[in-house]
């Protein structure tokens, strides 16, 4: 990173006095060609930043939405190679974008680490988020990460006890997680963590800005967090939902994804 | 931070959502307390013997080896209560789920002996069981859904990803993953994140004991080679971790070959796998060039899972255990076998580890005891079993 996306991000949101809006899509969901004109819909829309997934075979944290999201790349039969040649394309349309993969660990292990995070970062990925790794087993992918000027992030859930969240607060790069609460992403069940004693909690222990994410998926509930003190919300199932409901008449879904990202956005 | 070691060398580990870790930790304390908890230990033992019928006997075989160099014993898990192995564990675990003041059990299961223990012992503690089973495994095993559901548990279908065993534990974890404040997470193999493996085989290790003692009071001395089938794990690790200190005795994990380990279709994660990370853990798993999670095949359901439980993957990386495999049809020759020349059906699962005994025995050239963990009855076989053969009886 010559100069970090997200801290320019949230330098000119604090300027604006506004949240970030982070929507999530899968990568390659429902084709490779489709995939790259969502995540520029996402873009012209008003995103703030981009969550990005890798499709995987058995992606425990997902609920349906996510899970068919995946399911619907790999019969298209998207492979890692794919993921890596939409986000260079992204990267290549939206310069200053953030962009954050949100994946499981077995695909990284099986890339090798090295090799994974080199790839992302010459695709111009700014942050990584691997949903089945704990801070206790997060070193070795810190460590890589940071080697290629990568963020690794850092979940905080709602159940975490003050030394787990001071030690999240301390090593998450970037931004911070903030899990909206517990469960699987999906957006059966909203969010309902106490945003405001965690914002305050982890700005004690001096961490990156939290970003809330499970379970956001209408403006209200952006304004909400955001005047709790978060400093953005992240919708990945409400917005993969608009895919899936519009599957068969792309320009249609892109004009939706635009409009819901930019109601998202307005209500920060 | 973890107050038992979380790794078998390399293998194992946590690799789950952070919102799991505190469950995780809130189980690996309530384990160490109750394995220092007389009282705890006491109830485990009396459920053992009265309810689930242990000591299991060991049983010589009388006419299956042909060779009379080699002696074979069976280990007669199949004896137990509920049909398999299995009930050892899940009495263990839900008395912790007791323990933790929790009401709700969690389970997966793949031919459906785990969620039949699960209910059962949630039957006698009074716990409300949910097991989810793959949509493809509820079809091939519909008496142990019945069984189930007579028992009182909620059997979920599956029918996400393959509809087998690695779904229905994807979906158990999302179940948890929402209500881990009052449900437990009864996992049925010594796989998964830590500390399942360790807390699966401590509440297996008496099937090793046992066998230890029976054998050394039949023969005068410990077995050559103790035999079991290796799905994720738990019944080999059970018999093997009483013996893992006596060098001598070699251990043997057979996993299922399927049409062969040359095809795509089989289960054979340590013969044929790379490692990676599959619920929860580090060990060797089935995956494709992608790193995505490839299907497993195998005549018997219960070993049909594209892992192992990482301490099998460690004693095969260090060398103590060999893990040889099975076909499908070596297993059901064996089924068959046992049947007739000495009145016990197997399981399927344990057919496997039998075959490879009943293989070994023929080659042997020198005097030779082994025995095999017939880790479960086959009633729950016999209807598909049937099929495979039909005009053949």
């Amino acid at each position: 990173m010559a100069a970090d996306r997200y801290q320019a991000m949230f330098s000119r949101l604090a300027e604006e006095q506004r949240g970030a809006f982070v929507p999530f899509v899968m990568l390659g969901d429902p084709d490779k060609a489709t995939s790259i004109e969502i995540i520029s819909a996402l873009v012209d829309g008003g995103a703030d930043a981009l969550e990005l997934g890798f499709p995987f075979s058995d992606p425990i944290a997902d609920g349906p939405v996510i899970q068919k999201a995946g399911i619907r790349a790999l019969a298209n039969k998207i492979h890692q190679q794919d993921c890596f040649e939409i986000l260079s394309e992204i990267r290549r349309r939206h310069p200053q974008t953030p962009i954050g993969l949100l994946l499981y660990s077995n695909l990284v292990f099986h890339t090798g680490l090295d090799a994974f995070y080199a790839k992302a970062a010459q695709a111009g990925v700014d942050s990584v988020l691997l949903a089945d790794v704990p801070l206790r087993e997060a070193e070795i992918f810190q460590q890589t990460a940071q080697a290629h000027n990568i963020h690794h992030i850092l979940i905080a859930p709602p159940n975490a006890d003050d030394e787990a969240l001071k030690q999240i607060a301390s090593q998450s790069s970037g931004y911070i997680y903030l899990l909206g609460r517990a469960g699987v992403t999906g957006t059966e069940t909203a969010a309902n963590a106490p945003v405001k004693a965690m914002v305050d909690k982890l700005s004690v222990y001096k961490g990156a800005p939290s970003v809330i994410g499970f379970g956001i998926s209408n403006p209200a509930q952006v304004k909400a967090a955001i005047g709790d003190g978060a400093a953005g919300a992240i919708a990945g199932s409400a917005t993969v939902k608009i895919i899936e409901q519009h599957l068969h008449d792309v320009p249609a879904m892109l004009s939706a994804l635009k409009a819901f990202v930019a109601e998202m956005k307005s209500a920060t | 931070m973890n107050s038992l070691p979380s790794k078998f060398g390399p293998f194992g580990g946590m690799y789950v959502p952070e919102l799991l870790i505190p469950a995780l930790d809130q189980l690996e304390q309530e384990f160490i307390k109750a394995q220092n908890d007389a009282d705890f230990q006491q109830e485990f033992m009396d459920l053992l013997k009265n309810y689930a019928g242990r000591p299991t006997a060991l049983t010589k075989t009388r006419n299956i080896v042909s060779n009379p160099l080699v002696t074979l014993y069976l280990k007669r898990e199949d004896l137990l209560h509920g049909g398999a192995h299995k009930t050892n564990q899940v009495l263990g675990q839900a008395l912790l789920t007791k323990r933790m003041g929790k009401t709700e059990v969690i389970a997966e299961t793949g031919a459906g002996q785990h969620g039949t223990a699960t209910a059962l012992a949630c039957a006698l503690l009074g716990l409300k069981a949910r097991i989810y089973m793959g949509a493809k495994d509820v079809e091939r095993q519909a008496p142990n859904v019945f069984r189930m559901r007579l028992m009182g548990a909620e059997v979920i279908p599956v029918d996400s990803g393959s509809g087998t065993l690695k779904d229905a534990v994807n979906e158990a974890l999302r179940d948890w993953s929402a209500n881990y404040e009052k449900a437990h997470y009864l996992l049925g193999t010594a796989a998964g994140p830590h500390p399942f493996p360790t807390i699966v085989r401590e509440f297996h290790r008496m099937i090793g004991e046992e066998t230890k003692a029976q054998i050394l009071a039949a023969e005068g001395r410990l077995p050559d080679e103790v035999i079991a089938c290796v799905g994720g794990g738990s019944n080999a690790i059970g018999m093997f971790a009483d013996f893992i200190d006596d060098k001598d005795v070699g251990l043997v994990g057979v996993e299922p070959a399927g049409k062969g380990i040359h095809t795509h279709e089989h289960g054979a994660a340590i013969a044929k796998g790379t490692m990676g990370i599959l619920h929860g853990a580090y060990t060797y798993i089935m995956q494709d060039e992608d790193g995505q999670i490839e299907e497993s095949y195998s005549v018997s359901a219960g070993l049909d899972y594209p892992a192992v439980g990482p301490e099998h993957a460690f004693l095969h990386y260090t060398g103590r255990a060999r893990y040889e495999s099975a076909t499908d049809d070596e297993a059901l020759a064996a089924f068959q076998l046992l049947a007739q020349k000495e009145g016990i059906i197997p399981a399927l699962e344990s057919s496997h580890a039998l075959a490879y005994a009943l293989k070994a025995a023929e080659q042997a050239t020198k005097p030779t005891l082994m025995v095999v963990n017939l880790s479960g009855r086959g009633d729950k076989d016999i209807a598909h079993v049937q099929q495979f053969l039909k005009g053949a009886l």
